[in-house]
């Protein structure tokens, strides 16, 4: 579905050149939901920038679905952390989830039918026709979701989507993440700098390194489907697999990296 | 209680004006000098000089000719701004021209356009336009540069053709700071308008004004002005109340991040 193929990232500036990304590799299968991790400053958005095709890669390359990735690829719906920002503000809520369904050529009739479901999906039917700066930030943000679940895409990006919201709202919308992933089988990428959301959520937790980033470890969260958050953060697997994504982190901020190579 | 909170506005809004008017004609009420007429004589004279033909003669002309100068700076310096704005070579290479011919003073330019565009109408109206396009186009650069770099990647994602883009987002993103300039080049295109009526015409306003001080019709010269000034606040307040509705999400998104 997504291979991310020895994929490097160099920011040239006149002066200097920052190597963001050393060398990451790894396939994303159909379906999958799977989470990026890592301390911050690992280059997390400046790889989820390069999958969406918003940002050229230095050398290795983006493939998804057999098509290299150049610029951004038809069938991909991104969540940005700043959903103040990447909503239209002089559109309302509808507008705002029914413009990218206009664009992608979607009849009339379906793109109703696309929208009103989307909305009902995240429980915004009812301020439909309000617009986004008179929403509550979680509000928005799941008009943000909204929107990408209409568009119906084959990937969803999702860029630290939460961090700006609250601790309540935000165990809302991972419960709303996990139910529309599993409810519409669609491949989902979501980074976070937050270890027990990226335990929570995947089911499977990429660990990055410090910068220049490589990846530390893969690691499968083989907890029960569907998840709870008083169960599944309460079971002592959770805790397991939580401690060990932890562990990881920790060395990557010491400056661990794997094969004994150095930054 | 919402009475009395607009009744209070509306004296804030009046009051200055209206303690203004009443001292200009109590002090101007005893005076004996010719070029400073009492505010009673001027506004004797004032219905018989306005509404006995002027308005259609003078003020229609005078107003279609800066709407219509107006309008072209408006097209005019949007569409330019747009592909300025949207492109960083277009910029690099014009910004220092346009430094330049902003610093002209307009006024200065009629001169030189009566030599080529003669005293017609085209002339005025080029003055006008030419006048007006400056702060519309270096605001509609300034909006489109500073569209919000999310909401562009935004349009790009999600695949938004060059006309939805354009019209979706760049527009509409670049609108408050198109208002502002526009709200300025308003205030410019009574100026320009009333001078090249001045330079050359044979009817309008500015004419009008022109010709009562040279006739020595001092009370109506003063009529003229403050025909002048209620020109300049009705179009003012169509303004803003265009702008009031065009830019209603503009105002609700600005008050939720002060609260916010």
């Amino acid at each position: 579905m997504l291979d991310v193929k020895h994929v490097r990232k160099i920011y040239q500036s006149r002066t200097n050149a920052v190597e963001a990304i050393r060398d990451l590799d790894f396939t994303v299968r159909a379906g999958e939901l799977v989470c990026i991790v890592g301390p911050s400053g690992a280059g997390k958005t400046t790889l989820l920038r390069c999958i969406a095709g918003l940002l050229n890669t230095t050398s290795g390359e983006i493939v998804l679905d057999g098509k290299k990735v150049t610029g951004p690829p038809r069938g991909m719906a991104i969540v940005f952390q700043e959903y103040g920002r990447s909503l239209f503000p002089w559109m309302t809520v509808r507008q705002n989830v029914e413009l990218p369904l206009k664009e992608k050529g979607v009849p009339k009739a379906d793109r109703q039918r696309l929208i009103d479901e989307a909305l009902s999906a995240v429980g915004l039917t009812d301020s439909q026709n309000a617009h986004p700066w008179q929403l509550s930030g979680g509000m928005q943000q799941r008009v943000a979701i909204a929107r990408a679940v209409a568009y119906e895409p084959q990937i969803l990006l999702m860029d630290e989507p939460f961090a700006a919201v609250d601790a309540q709202t935000r165990a809302e919308l991972e419960d709303l993440v996990r139910t529309l992933w599993r409810r519409l089988g669609v491949t989902v990428l979501f980074v976070t700098h937050d270890i027990d959301e990226s335990v929570y959520l995947g089911e499977r937790v990429l660990v990055l390194s410090n910068r220049p980033t490589v990846i530390l470890e893969s690691v499968e969260i083989d907890l029960p489907s569907p998840r709870d958050q008083l169960e599944t953060r309460s079971s002592p697997h959770f805790a397991e697999l939580r401690s060990h994504v932890y562990e990881l982190i920790q060395k990557a901020k010491k400056g661990y990296r794997p094969g004994g190579e150095t930054a | 209680m919402r009475g009395r909170v607009f009744a209070k506005r509306l004296l804030f809004i009046l009051g200055l004006p209206i303690v203004l008017v009443v001292v200009w004609w109590f002090v101007s009420a005893a005076t004996q000098n010719v070029l400073w007429p009492s505010l009673g004589k001027i506004l004797s004279v004032f219905p018989q000089t306005w509404f006995q033909g002027r308005l259609e003669d003078d003020v229609l002309p005078s107003l279609l000719r800066l709407l219509g100068g107006y309008f072209i700076a408006l097209v005019i310096g949007v569409v330019l701004g747009v592909v300025i704005g949207m492109s960083r070579t277009v910029r690099g290479i014009l910004e220092p021209v346009l430094e330049f011919l902003r610093a002209v003073p307009p006024p200065v330019l009629i001169p030189i356009i009566m030599l080529f565009a003669g005293i017609g109408e085209e002339m005025k109206l080029t003055v006008i336009a030419l006048g007006c396009m400056w702060p519309v186009l270096l605001n509609t650069v300034e909006g489109v540069r500073g569209l919000d770099e999310v909401l562009k990647d935004t349009g790009r994602s999600y695949q938004l053709r060059p006309m939805t883009r354009l019209f979706r987002l760049v527009l509409p993103g670049a609108s408050p700071q198109i208002a502002a300039g526009a709200r300025q080049a308003l205030a410019i295109g009574v100026i320009l308008m009333v001078i090249a009526e001045m330079f050359a015409s044979s009817e309008g306003i500015g004419f009008d004004i022109v010709q009562f001080q040279q006739s020595f019709a001092i009370p109506q010269m003063w009529t003229g002005i403050i025909i002048l000034g209620i020109l300049g606040i009705a179009l003012s307040l169509i303004f803003q109340l265009i702008e009031y509705f065009w830019l209603a999400w503009y105002r609700g998104l600005r008050q939720s991040q002060r609260e916010g």
